[in-house]
């Protein structure tokens, strides 16, 4: 049961054969037996969870139930959640009971789901490994040495460690793919503005975007059902006609599922910095998609490697603004001892953040200073608009753009926590999309031996064009029709 | 370019993080790795570029002026941080949130 997609579930519940307590219960039987040792989840709180289930289980026996009605899922805590405890991964919002519910919440809520809990993740979602946070790291559930990634961390390792059915992300350079990758699950970020940011905890917000982080492609698309969608509290939400995700999986199966769907390989994706034994996984998974009718085209997106420095640039930027709401006044930490209103917010600010945030409040804050803005802050502006164009040249020659997700597999807790950089360019593949505001997923293609130790997941990135996420999650859906890496579950007790 | 100790404490300053000494010196040599990747940027001509300042062309909507938010101050103030300064106290007082004297 606890493997079964959200379809099987939810007809399991419609159908009386279990209801949604006994199956909220059987997911926090496994919290109880499991967080300790992996940490995905920062808050729990088991009185609030049963009673969203003991009110699906009166929707489902009037029989109004939606496809999502009765089934426990995560959230990032970056998500504020009404009466929830809400930090964010951080200090400086350890004891924030979020007042409100974000947009994302809301949906859920309205759909009638169930809130299991929410999930450990980076300080502020700056990180690609979950080291950042203020609660400890989380373990990758398919070996317990490894990071899980970042920021999405924790909802990538209750997904994969099936501490829920799904999970919510978010995605400002990466951080629902390079996890959803790490773990060996599917990932989707939106397309921008398609998923309102209204209460969803803010770092960058030309780059934010909150998607799913479930088991397949079909989860995905019944999460962003629900998740999508115009909201007019959130002055960037797009003003689109709601969508079913799920209408373009259901076509008839043949042989060739994807005959005519023109599939792009950017050179920059498999250049120096991958990973060998990733590459062969990947090129597997190309192969399987030839054998589904797809053709092969060789692209360039010649900007990808400034994608980073443009990113470092712009990113800090608008945290350091965004983060400045944070001085000890109204809420969140405020130093136990100081002198003045300046040393104040001087040591709040010194005590709640942790060393990454600092860095990068720092940077955006240097970038932003006098003397500096044309240098960094405008030329990192114009070369976003280079990054975009690529990929705009490039979606004239093709539907959809393959490559890997992340470099390499997961890597070692402490291996890369003192080194900025290469930290910074586990996100090289999937930073370029968030610039351009294009949807990109990952999904389970295979796993590689690592250098040292076990096999571990390794995903595959699909990057579409604007608004193309149901035909980037058909395409994904064929392959998982034709594969079972998706259906692969750690074993937590060797892990 | 080149950045010193003093760069960091000014930055810091304008920031609002308060750093010591042997913080200002890791924070230098990590700030350095970053603005070194950074400068990657500078070997592109971009002249004539049109700067691209956010992910959608967006302009802004505008809504009915009607009021839509009811006054929550008192949901608001229960996440007050404490007073501080031997205070265990919320920093809040009749409605409103105590902060030093910046006026004498």
């Amino acid at each position: 049961m606890i493997n079964s997609s959200l379809k099987q579930l939810a007809s399991m519940l419609q159908a009386k054969k279990i209801s949604s307590v006994e199956l909220t219960q059987s997911f926090l039987t496994r919290i109880t037996q499991y967080n300790p040792s992996i940490n995905a989840y920062i808050a729990l709180d088991e009185g609030k969870t049963l009673a969203q289930a003991k009110a699906a289980d009166v929707r489902i026996a009037a029989g109004n139930a939606t496809a999502l009605t009765g089934i426990p899922l995560a959230q990032k805590d970056i998500f504020c959640a009404q009466g929830w405890q809400t930090t964010c991964g951080s200090k400086m919002l350890a004891n924030f009971i979020a007042p409100y519910d974000a947009h994302v919440i809301t949906q859920f809520d309205q759909a009638g789901a169930v809130n299991l809990g929410k999930t450990n993740m980076d300080e502020f979602a700056m990180g690609s490994s979950n080291e950042t946070s203020y609660f400890g790291g989380v373990k990758n559930p398919w070996s317990f040495d490894h990071v899980p990634g970042g920021s999405s961390g924790g909802s990538a390792a209750a997904v994969a460690a099936r501490l829920c059915a799904a999970a919510t992300g978010t995605d400002t350079g990466g951080s629902i793919r390079q996890p959803a990758s790490l773990c060996g699950l599917t990932g989707l970020k939106p397309s921008y503005g398609v998923v309102s940011r209204y209460g969803m905890i803010a770092f960058a917000s030309s780059l934010d975007q909150a998607g799913p982080m479930a088991k397949s492609a079909e989860d995905c698309a019944l999460m962003m059902n629900v998740m999508a969608g115009f909201d007019e509290r959130d002055s960037t939400s797009l003003q689109r006609d709601k969508e079913d995700y799920s209408r373009e999986l259901n076509k008839p199966q043949t042989d060739q599922p994807l005959l005519g769907l023109k599939i792009g390989l950017p050179k920059e994706f498999f250049a120096e910095g991958l990973d060998a034994s990733v590459a062969q996984v990947i090129t597997a998974a190309i192969d399987v998609y030839k054998k589904l009718g797809a053709q092969i085209i060789d692209i360039s997106l010649p900007n990808t490697g400034l994608s980073i420095p443009v990113y470092y640039v712009l990113a800090p930027a608008e945290a350091s603004s965004n983060l400045s709401r944070y001085d000890g006044v109204r809420y969140g930490h405020r130093a136990a001892e100081y002198t003045d209103l300046n040393d104040m917010y001087n040591k709040s600010r010194a005590e709640g953040f942790g060393a990454e945030v600092k860095r990068r409040i720092l940077i955006g804050t240097y970038v932003l200073s006098a003397g500096y803005y044309d240098a960094y802050y405008l030329k990192a502006q114009q070369i976003r608009r280079l990054i975009a164009q690529d990929f705009i040249e490039a979606f004239k020659q093709c539907d959809v753009i393959m490559g890997p997700a992340a470099p390499s597999t997961a890597f070692k807790a402490g291996e890369k926590v003192d080194d900025p950089v290469a930290m910074y360019l586990q996100d090289i593949y999937t930073i370029s999309t968030n610039l351009a505001g294009l949807p990109g997923m990952s999904l389970p293609a295979g796993f590689a031996q690592a250098k040292d130790g076990p096999a571990l997941p390794v995903g595959l990135q699909i990057i579409g064009n604007y608004f193309d996420e149901a035909r980037m999650l058909n395409v994904a859906h064929q392959y998982q029709q034709v594969t079972d890496w998706h259906q692969q579950m750690p074993d937590l007790k060797r892990a | 370019m080149a950045l010193s100790i003093e760069d960091i404490k000014k930055i810091a300053h304008l920031a609002r993080i308060e750093v010591s000494e042997s913080e200002a010196t890791a924070t230098l040599s990590k700030l350095t790795g970053i603005l070194g990747l950074i400068e990657q940027m500078q070997a592109v001509d971009t002249t004539g570029i049109v700067p691209m300042s956010h992910a959608q062309e967006l302009h802004q909507r505008l809504r009915d002026d009607v009021v839509t938010k009811t006054n929550q101050r008192e949901a608001f103030q229960k996440n007050a941080p404490m007073l501080g300064n031997g205070s265990t106290q919320p920093a809040v007082a009749g409605g409103l949130y105590l902060v030093p004297k910046v006026i004498e």
